[in-house]
């Protein structure tokens, strides 16, 4: 099923001209509404009235993450504050979050493209559909939880946590279809099975994974042991959230919302866009957002935009799975963690030394975080005759890293010089996890 | 009370041997030597003749060394002197953290360590029992 064929269908030259009208549009919006961008038009020598096709896209500045953090918290909305009715944030780097501001018509938007991702994945207003994102700052439960609305299906908020709750719930209600992390699932499927609950007293039959990478082995996984077919669900916040693209049931690549989000790839050296089916950083322009519209956002994930036409009949572009990321970014849990945020906490931390590893695992399907950092060797020497001072030491910075990070760090604190030294480039972060 | 020297190790082959090795070159004479260990640490406690000396030569190879006050007592070489002696503590409802033993001259010396040093003190003197002094 189709959601909306008028524009998921619209023939290629007729949605390039819609694409054109609605650029020069935001354009003209934000030129006059955020001075960020006005002032990067002008440096430029570009005026709205420059702008007139979708071809015109390549003259437009682009927009960094560092221009959200520098622009915090409001500087880069366009509406004014008595329009926007929703605020979401994502982490930042350095403490301050990525704030975006939604207007009726950005939920809106939103909860149409949600639709049309759970209309290709099968889900109708018949269905209960569980919503297993995190609920709040974070765009996952809201988002999915008012495309669900939207589309007249019965939503379960059931967020994250309390899964053996939610296990019960998938069982009792009949529920049909979740969404969550890939990991997550992978780990509901194990609390369903130490129940002792057969995937046959279930009626789960569709599953919207994002928020993370995952593989098509996790997706095998997941089918075999939720009973249920597992569709890629694609976004950003700092574009919209998720909705942004999604697999069709031919499940090669996902369709993005080209009438609303604007794709390009480029070379992420020479900022060059790059063409249909060479891999690159993904590029987005929203084309409709009235609270915190984007121009050319670099989105650092790495993939492709796909050529040829796709079988389920949908002429929306379809991009390639995430294949890594053009900056250190890890994401844990579906949370977006920089190790230059590790840093900014340790060295806070007058025990620790600045001297620290982080180590990423998969265990039992949940991604583990391991900060190893370095105790100065004069705090160790303070007279200390039993370990406490390093469980305390543990805790203390297992706490502060939670404050920043948003999830839970192990952490483990190493002696002086344990650790090795790099004289180049440190090799800070392992990643263990096997998504390939 | 006497002075033990206290060196936080990981759990790695090695650790050991080089504290072991810089106290070597330092020339100290370790009387006693005692290893608690957790998963990822251990915590080497030590008696030696010039604790000051070792902690300066731990430090200088970048070894964390710390000395701390513990409570040490003279037993008598007999069967059941221990126990007599910790009962002490039980029935004063004082816990020890930790307690390791070493001979000096024949005489059995306890090393251990309670959250009340002076209330240690009064227990032991309660039970005819000196602490000990070098």
């Amino acid at each position: 099923m189709i959601w909306n064929p008028i524009k998921e269908c619209m023939p290629e030259e007729e949605k390039r001209a819609l694409q054109g009208k609605r650029l020069h549009k935001v354009v003209d919006y934000v030129y006059h509404n955020v001075p960020f961008y006005r002032k990067k038009m002008q440096e430029m020598d570009l005026e709205p009235g420059d702008i007139q096709t979708i071809d015109d896209i390549v003259k437009l500045p682009f927009t960094t993450k560092q221009d959200l953090r520098d622009n915090y918290p409001f500087g880069l909305q366009a509406a004014p504050q008595s329009e926007i009715i929703r605020i979401h944030a994502s982490t930042g780097t350095t403490g301050n979050p990525t704030i975006v501001g939604y207007t009726r018509k950005d939920i809106d938007v939103w909860s149409e493209c949600m639709s049309r991702c759970l209309t290709a994945y099968g889900v109708h207003r018949n269905d209960i559909f569980s919503v297993a994102y995190g609920y709040g700052l974070f765009t996952g439960g809201l988002g999915v939880h008012y495309g669900v609305e939207n589309l007249g299906a019965t939503v379960v908020p059931a967020s994250t946590g309390g899964t053996q709750k939610h296990a019960k719930l998938l069982k009792d209600l009949g529920i049909t279809g979740i969404a969550c992390t890939p990991s997550y699932a992978l780990h509901l499927a194990e609390v369903i099975e130490s129940m002792g609950i057969k995937k046959e007293e279930l009626k789960l039959r569709v599953g919207a994974f994002g928020a993370e990478p995952w593989t098509e082995n996790m997706r095998q996984e997941i089918q075999e042991r939720l009973g249920l077919k597992g569709y890629n669900i694609y976004g950003l916040s700092e574009i919209m959230g998720p909705c942004v693209s999604y697999e069709c049931e031919c499940q090669n690549g996902s369709h993005i919302n080209e009438d609303h989000f604007y794709p390009e790839i480029i070379d992420p050296a020479t900022l060059q866009p790059l063409e249909r089916g060479k891999d690159g950083e993904l590029v987005f322009t929203t084309l409709t957002k009235t609270g915190m519209p984007v121009l050319r956002y670099r989105t650092r994930d790495l993939c492709s935009l796909l050529p040829g036409d796709c079988p389920c009949g949908r002429t929306f572009v379809r991009m390639s799975s995430i294949k890594g990321r053009s900056d250190d970014m890890l994401i844990i849990r579906g949370i977006n963690v920089f190790p230059s945020q590790v840093e900014s906490v340790l060295l806070e931390i007058p025990e620790c030394a600045p001297y620290y590893r982080l180590i990423v695992d998969r265990v039992n399907n949940l991604d583990t975080l391991t900060v190893q950092v370095e105790a100065r060797q004069d705090y160790l020497s303070q007279g200390f005759d039993t370990l406490s001072p390093l469980t305390q030491l543990e805790k203390k910075v297992a706490a502060q890293l939670k404050n920043v990070l948003s999830i839970a760090a192990i952490v483990q604190i190493k002696m002086p010089g344990s650790l090795e030294r790099f004289e180049g480039k440190a090799k800070i972060v392992t990643d263990n996890r096997k998504l390939k | 009370m006497i002075q033990q020297l206290s060196v936080f190790m990981e759990n790695r082959a090695g650790t050991l041997s080089a504290v072991l090795d810089v106290l070597k070159q330092a020339g100290i004479q370790l009387h006693a030597l005692s290893i608690a260990d957790t998963a990822d640490y251990g915590i080497c406690r030590m008696i030696c003749d010039t604790p000051e000396k070792a902690r300066q030569a731990l430090l200088e190879h970048g070894v964390p060394a710390a000395l701390s006050d513990v409570c040490a007592v003279e037993l008598a070489n007999t069967p059941g002197a221990l126990a007599d002696m910790v009962s002490l503590f039980t029935k004063a409802g004082l816990s020890i953290a930790y307690l390791y033993t070493f001979l000096l001259k024949d005489k059995p010396i306890m090393v251990f360590r309670t959250d009340d040093a002076a209330k240690a003190k009064g227990i032991l003197e309660s039970g005819g029992l000196c602490c000990f002094k070098w």
